[in-house]
């Protein structure tokens, strides 16, 4: 009976093609849009996640703090108030995981005739589990290193092609500031951060030796700020508590007085940028549904148009025995078809143009079977939902009236 | 009214709310038809012979008074019960044809067999029969644009038997026809009426039309003011 419906339905739709087509027009935009945008939004959502999962998780970032000299109030970090000892006291704290103390600078890396600036960081074994990263190929410096001020170096991606191109560069030696230094691995690649930096134009090597070695401070032993991870994100307030008595107490500060460092809570400035994006692509999914809606109406205002049309075929139709519910399925099916056939439509048409706009314009986008389904389901429910008021139009005429109508 | 009539109206009254006050339609029509007759119903336009008819085929309700159709009071069923009185115990056959413009004939006669739930072999092959009973079977998966307007009605003829009906209630079926069409169709009813005992309760406003049937009622102003025998003498005695 269903199949019979169907084909009934189908057979109404062929007859006023034109109209069929603008009505799933309609649809096909909505739909079309719902999935492009749901597909930027999702991508979007994807890069930032990345971006945080390569950031490292539950991590804080200690800051040398501000200070004031003849008035002159200098911003965070302008005098190195933190050592190397500030992060191995931290590291003792029970709610932390893993320290590592970075020297930071930017210096000139030279292979054979190659050369590329790059970002070398001074730090120490426990920068790798902080930032979840690991070797990729072949070993990380030690404790001992680090101790010796030896002149090791890991490389990142990017570093490597530049310096490299395809030769292997485990065990070459490469200069940095003139100083040789023995390339002992190579980091596996991480990608863009947050703000869009290359994370793999990288080179780490042991805090010592870029303290002592490399960048020469004037207040040896310092660094420029320390990374600090939690053991578990239920621990990050009371790691902060206990990290911010810690340093006051190893730097002497009376009460009342200023901290001379920031304690920063990066995760929750990341969730924070996190959140944004999920907002974003919750917005541009409402208002790709808007269109939608106005599908949705489109449908159910030629769904009236055809029920006042086709009254006297009702008539007939009622005359010979067809129920309520008969006449009501009949309509219903017709406005599912046209939602269903404008979605399959825009299903396409929203996953070419996602693809496009990737290829294109390089937008990242994410196109989950989840979207395509929740397209479909939605789709659905629009038609139902804008087919039945005609539908149920359609079902209540009277009998009578519908056979004399002209 | 006996249990054994087809048809029983009791005190059966229609009216209609207009702008100038309630017009009544119909007053207080008694009519008895038993299973098996033929009966011709006739009367001026306004007379109330179609509004008659609509109640007749569950179409209308009437405003008061009994109408019971294969024994059961219709007043007291619901529209799916109504639906399946049509379906099942009633076939039309209407002034214009009313055949489904885009469904071939084959699926107009079979439309019937679809609301009644049968499966989809049945149909056809019912459909097919029946087309042949009325002569039309080559004519099957033609448009009813495609045939001539004897031909549509023969094919609504064949649509209202196809759930084998105790009555047919034809509303001026020869309207458009001309007289040799005509009387072909009064031909074929009078055939299922005499070898399929299937009652048939006709409007017409021909006399001659009016002829072919056994039994004349004719109505005036809402009222039943012959009810008997077909002769030349009552139909001329007042021509419709």
């Amino acid at each position: 009976m269903i199949a019979t419906m169907f084909q009934e339905a189908w057979h109404a739709m062929g007859a006023n093609r034109l109209r069929s087509f603008l009505t799933m027009l309609g649809m096909m935009i909505g739909v079309a849009a719902v999935i492009m945008m749901l597909a930027i939004g999702q991508g979007a959502q994807y890069s930032v996640d990345q971006s945080i999962a390569s950031m490292g998780s539950n991590l804080f970032i200690v800051l040398s703090g501000s200070t004031t000299s003849g008035g002159l109030r200098l911003g965070t970090g302008a005098t190195p108030t933190l050592t190397t000892a500030d992060a191995e006291a931290i590291g003792e704290l029970p709610s932390i995981a893993a320290v590592a103390p970075v020297a930071p600078g930017s210096a000139q890396v030279v292979y054979g005739s190659n050369n590329w600036n790059t970002m070398v960081t001074g730090t120490t074994p426990g920068y790798l589990e902080v930032r979840d990263w690991s070797v990729h190929s072949g070993y990380p410096f030690t404790d001992s290193d680090v101790r010796s001020a030896a002149r090791v170096v890991l490389l990142g991606r990017t570093v490597v092609q530049n310096l490299f191109g395809e030769v292997d560069p485990i065990g070459k030696t490469i200069r940095i500031k003139q100083s040789p230094f023995l390339v002992i691995g190579v980091l596996t690649p991480k990608g863009q951060s947050l703000n869009g930096q290359d994370q793999d134009d990288a080179a780490l090597i042991p805090v010592t030796t870029a303290q002592r070695k490399l960048f020469g401070s004037q207040f040896p032993g310092t660094v420029r700020f320390i990374m600090a991870q939690a053991n578990s994100p239920q621990a990050m307030p009371s790691a902060e508590r206990d990290m911010t008595q810690l340093l006051r107490q190893r730097h002497h500060l009376p009460e009342r007085t200023d901290n001379d460092f920031d304690v920063r809570n990066l995760t929750a400035l990341a969730n924070a940028a996190a959140q944004t994006t999920r907002v974003m692509s919750i917005m541009l999914g409402a208002i790709a549904s808007v269109s939608l809606l106005v599908g949705g109406i489109g449908i159910m205002n030629i769904m009236l148009v055809s029920v006042t049309e086709r009254t006297r075929e009702i008539g007939i139709r009622v005359a010979i025995g067809a129920r309520e519910r008969d006449v009501r399925t009949q309509f219903l099916l017709e406005a599912i078809i046209i939602s269903l056939l404008g979605c399959v439509v825009g299903v396409a048409l929203g996953v070419g143009a996602a693809v496009a706009a990737n290829f294109v314009a390089s937008v990242p986008v994410v196109i989950t079977g989840a979207a395509v389904l929740l397209a479909f389901f939605v789709a659905t429910s629009v038609g139902v939902f804008f087919g039945f008021y005609p539908a149920n139009k359609a079902a209540r005429l009277k009998p009578i009236d519908a056979l004399r109508y002209q | 009214m006996a249990q054994a009539s087809l048809i029983g109206t009791e005190r059966l009254c229609k009216q209609y709310e207009t702008a100038a006050g309630p017009m009544p339609v119909l007053r207080d029509v008694n009519l008895a038809i038993a299973r098996g007759e033929f009966v011709a119903i006739m009367g001026p336009s306004g007379s109330g012979k179609s509004t008659f008819m609509n109640i007749l085929g569950c179409l209308d309700l009437p405003t008061s008074g009994r109408y019971t159709l294969d024994g059961r009071d219709v007043s007291t069923l619901d529209s799916d019960e109504l639906a399946r009185l049509r379906n099942r115990v009633i076939g039309f056959v209407f002034q214009g044809y009313n055949l489904l413009p885009r469904a071939t004939l084959a699926e107009n006669v079979a439309l019937p067999l679809l609301y009644a739930g049968a499966p989809r072999d049945l149909r056809s092959d019912r459909a097919l029969e029946l087309l042949e009973q009325v002569g039309l079977a080559r004519y099957a998966t033609y448009m009813p644009n495609q045939i001539s307007g004897g031909e549509q009605q023969r094919v609504a003829i064949a649509r209202a038997l196809a759930n084998r009906p105790q009555l047919i209630l034809a509303d001026e079926p020869t309207g458009n026809l001309d007289t040799k069409t005509s009387h072909e169709i009064m031909q074929q009813l009078v055939r299922l009426n005499a070898e399929e005992h299937i009652t048939i309760v006709l409007v017409t406003h021909e006399s001659d039309i009016a002829t072919f049937a056994k039994r004349l009622v004719r109505f005036v102003d809402g009222r039943i003011i012959h009810d008997g025998g077909v002769s030349v003498a009552t139909l001329e005695a007042a021509p419709a």
